[in-house]
């Protein structure tokens, strides 16, 4: 009895050794490719290492999952969320480079359950669009973490870049009564240039002297200028997109544009500028100026001008739990499926430059990957689990799990409160 | 004003004799009959609805065809029309904030029928909405019942003022400093409701010269005391529906619930009293008082027997209006199913409005309010393609 115990103990005391499992039977949407009906995903150690049709010689040890009937995809990936509860710039200024997300956000915060419940395996949380540029944003995975570290993609929160930075234009970051924020569109955009423009100068004195003080603003924005820092930009009108192409054009910067509300009017324009689209769903046009020509129809005429298109849910503007609900929405709007399908996987993951690790399921990549009861652009289809890394994370069966899926009494605690600019 | 230019477009085709042919055609008269014909006649009014093999088509008819179609919808709780596209001062007019009891403010002085959000969901084919002030004073004023393809007031009007906004909970203290309770709140509610009954009294003196001098507040308040109309109270947390049940009951008033977020903790108390509810959207941002808000509060509702209408309701930024169509939707994956989501925005929402002898249903003698889709009317990526008014194409480009 005691040696059966110990040696129990023993082998739960050895290393875990890695395992694969196959996931068997169901149709899966690799994005990289073509659906694959009655498919086999194997992942091991927290990475794919097969898709394809199942096949029957597995090596030995693989454990067996069957998902006969049920649809695989990637993990979705939201290019611009607010969960978390973090924050960015204050109000004494309209520009804050230097300011970082990741040192506001809650790791516990139960709004990353809604991500999980909607099968969001990677986001861009940003700070609000209050500012011109209101911080730098951060790329997690929606991990059940006690620090933020263990969410991030970057290994090194010092020396790594682990996010985006956010800017603004249009009437978000303009203020009647201005103070150091911008009255007019014009005044934003010769605010965004000064600073650059001293980015610049910083640049050729550090050149010219390598033991020059540091500057931490400065620093993020020559990331930016260099192109190791992608711009996220939130833009509404069609001349603010325009603005936004030109500030990025003089800089040397090509922006992830958000929102892009009126960007079926300047789609060549914007594809002239390879830039790429990040996309929001409003069941209505209005409640806010800029957005009242905002249409289904956008993410359809940007793909055919040939823009890369994601969409997001600027979460909690729209709910992390329904995000397939864009893109089936973007198919309504007249985009293809597999566009629309790519714009909450791969195209987002391309757009947070993160698309080698996440966006597909390909051998080597993140075994990050959800599983849905029917087809991901359906009304009557739900997210019944969420892996992350191998690692299962949400699952529908689960009642608890299941009750950050739909609500009800005090499910929801914090996180949802958050409100900002959008 | 692009429905404008439609319309002008359409002109021709006004009140043509209409026979609509669908895969499916749901009534909510009963199961949905499939390979359906609807016949509307001249007057806009529903003539036949039945199979394909039983109702011909008579000569001269303009025929349309559809995978599905269903009601025209009913928005048993929209503010399109007062609250604007825009959402800038100059076309907001759902909310007074001069004082927290206006029930003498009327939705048809401030509806705006060209309003383009009221385009907007008629796209989606909302042909009636119940209109009325947001839910952020006690008492917000009265509602109004629309056709929401007409371009008047006058021409769209169904209702005049079926019922009174009032509002519990804490939504309503950004904009008043008092009260600032519950407590408070209800004590304000309770003197205007007695001092309304002693207006009532003194109007019914049968010396005429003793009758008080008429005043619109009290009067407004004294249809509410009489039952003539419905008390339509917004409540989100449990006991803010508890506390709507105790005063509908101190004062009889005939009570329709809105919002109702946490509604399914209070589902006997509800019974028992057979209020009907008017639901907020599904899709709410669970916050404020309706943070517990689920997505299977319609289906808990619905099961314990109450008369379940699924609303729009009121934003304040974006998007500015839901669509009940959307919402009925997600709904609908969330326990209802499809019959049972579409009751939410047809028959059901016209029986708590009372107007189901008009619309609601597809049936004879019924007004000609359809919608064509181009498949299962919940899928999101079906399309809206055709909406039939009073036996009017207003809308024919899908959506």
């Amino acid at each position: 009895m005691r040696l059966a115990f110990l040696l129990c103990a023993l082998l739960f005391a050895l290393p875990v050794v890695a395992q694969p499992t196959a996931y068997i039977g169901a149709t899966i949407y690799p994005i990289a490719g073509p659906p694959i009906e009655d498919g086999m995903l194997i992942v091991e150690d927290g990475r794919i290492v097969e898709v394809g049709p199942v096949r029957t010689n597995l090596r030995p040890g693989t454990q067996q999952v069957d998902v006969t009937g049920k649809v695989i995809m990637p993990g979705l990936v939201d290019t611009h969320s607010h969960v978390g509860e973090g924050d960015g710039g204050d109000r004494s200024a309209p520009l804050h480079p230097a300011v970082r997300i990741l040192d506001a956000i809650d790791p516990m915060s139960d709004s990353f359950n809604r991500a999980r419940a909607g099968g969001v395996t990677t986001m861009n949380i940003m700070p609000g669009s209050g500012h011109l540029m209101s911080g730098q944003t951060v790329y997690v995975k929606p991990r059940h973490a006690l620090t933020i570290d263990e969410m991030l993609f970057c290994d090194d929160t010092l020396r790594g870049i682990c996010g985006g930075m956010k800017m603004a234009n249009g009437t978000n970051s303009i203020r009647s009564n201005p103070g150091p924020f911008p009255g007019t569109r014009a005044k934003s955009a010769a605010l965004v240039r000064s600073l650059f423009l001293k980015a610049q100068q910083y640049q050729e004195k550090k050149e010219a002297d390598p033991d020059h003080d540091r500057d931490i603003e400065m620093e993020a924005l020559l990331e930016v200028m260099d192109g190791r820092r992608i711009v996220h930009f939130h833009t509404h009108r069609s001349h603010d997109i325009l603005t936004a192409l030109r500030l990025g054009d003089e800089f040397g910067f090509t922006p992830v544009l958000h929102h892009v509300s009126e960007g079926w009017k300047v789609a060549d324009e914007i594809a002239a500028a390879g830039a790429p689209a990040s996309i929001i769903v409003l069941d209505s046009p209005g409640g806010k100026i800029e957005a009242d020509e905002l249409y289904f129809i956008t993410g359809g005429v940007l793909e055919a001008a040939g823009v890369d298109v994601a969409y997001h849910t600027d979460d909690y503007i729209t709910d992390s739990r329904l995000f397939l609900r864009s893109a089936a929405f973007g198919v309504r709007g007249g985009m293809s499926r597999t566009a629309a399908l790519e714009s909450v996987t791969i195209a987002g993951a391309r757009m947070l430059g993160l698309a080698d690790r996440i966006g597909s399921l390909e051998a080597g990549k993140d075994a990050d990957f959800i599983v849905l009861s029917g087809d991901p652009l359906s009304t009557y289809t739900h997210v019944e689990q969420t892996y992350l890394d191998g690692e299962k994370v949400f699952d529908r069966a689960d009642p608890e799990d299941r009750a950050y899926a739909v609500g009800g009494y005090e499910v929801y605690r914090s996180g949802a409160t958050h409100h900002h600019d959008h | 004003m692009l429905r404008l230019l439609t319309l002008l477009l359409l002109t021709t085709s006004a009140h043509a004799q209409l026979a609509v042919r669908a895969n499916l055609v749901y009534t909510m008269e009963g199961a949905p009959i499939e390979n359906g014909v609807v016949l509307a006649n001249a007057d806009g009014q529903i003539e036949a609805v039945g199979p394909a093999s039983s109702v011909t088509i008579p000569d001269g008819y303009q025929v349309l065809d559809a995978a599905v179609v269903t009601p025209g919808f009913v928005d048993a709780r929209a503010t399109v029309g007062l609250s604007g596209i825009l959402n800038q001062s100059q076309d907001q007019d759902h909310l007074d904030t001069s004082g927290p009891i206006q029930p003498e403010l009327r939705a048809i002085d401030a509806y705006d029928p060209t309003e383009d959000l009221v385009d907007w969901v008629l796209g989606f084919g909302v042909t009636t909405a119940h209109v009325g002030p947001s839910p952020g004073a006690p008492v917000a004023g009265q509602t109004a019942v629309f056709k929401t393809a007409a371009e008047t007031v006058a021409e769209g009007l169904v209702e005049e003022a079926p019922m009174v906004v009032f509002v519990l909970g804490t939504g309503i203290r950004r904009n008043f400093d008092s009260p600032g309770t519950r407590a408070k709140e209800i004590a304000m509610l309770r003197e205007a409701l007695m001092e309304a009954q002693r207006y009532a009294e003194g109007m019914a003196d049968e010396d005429e010269a003793k009758r008080p001098s008429r005043d619109l507040r009290k009067e407004a308040m004294a249809r509410v005391l009489s039952g003539e109309a419905a008390a339509l109270i917004t409540a989100h947390r449990a006991h803010d529906i508890l506390t709507a049940l105790r005063l509908a009951q101190e004062f009889g008033l005939r009570m329709i619930l809105d919002g109702g977020a946490e509604a399914y903790l209070v589902t006997d108390q509800l019974s028992d009293q057979q209020i009907p509810v008017i639901l907020h959207p599904t899709m709410i941002r669970p916050n404020g008082d309706a943070q517990n808000a689920s997505f299977e509060t319609a289906k808990l509702l619905r099961d314990a027997g109450l008369t379940v209408a699924i609303q729009s309701g009121y934003e304040s930024y974006v998007p500015k209006t839901r669509v009940v169509l959307f919402e009925a939707g997600v709904a609908a994956t969330h326990g209802l199913g499809v019959e049972g989501a579409l009751e939410t925005i047809t028959i059901d929402a016209a029986r708590i409005l009372g107007i189901d002898d008009r619309v609601g249903s597809l049936a004879e003698g019924k007004d000609a309010d359809l919608v064509l889709f181009d498949g299962d009317p919940f899928e999101y990526t079906s399309h809206v393609c055709t909406v039939i008014a009073d036996g009017v194409v207003v809308v024919d480009e899908c959506r």
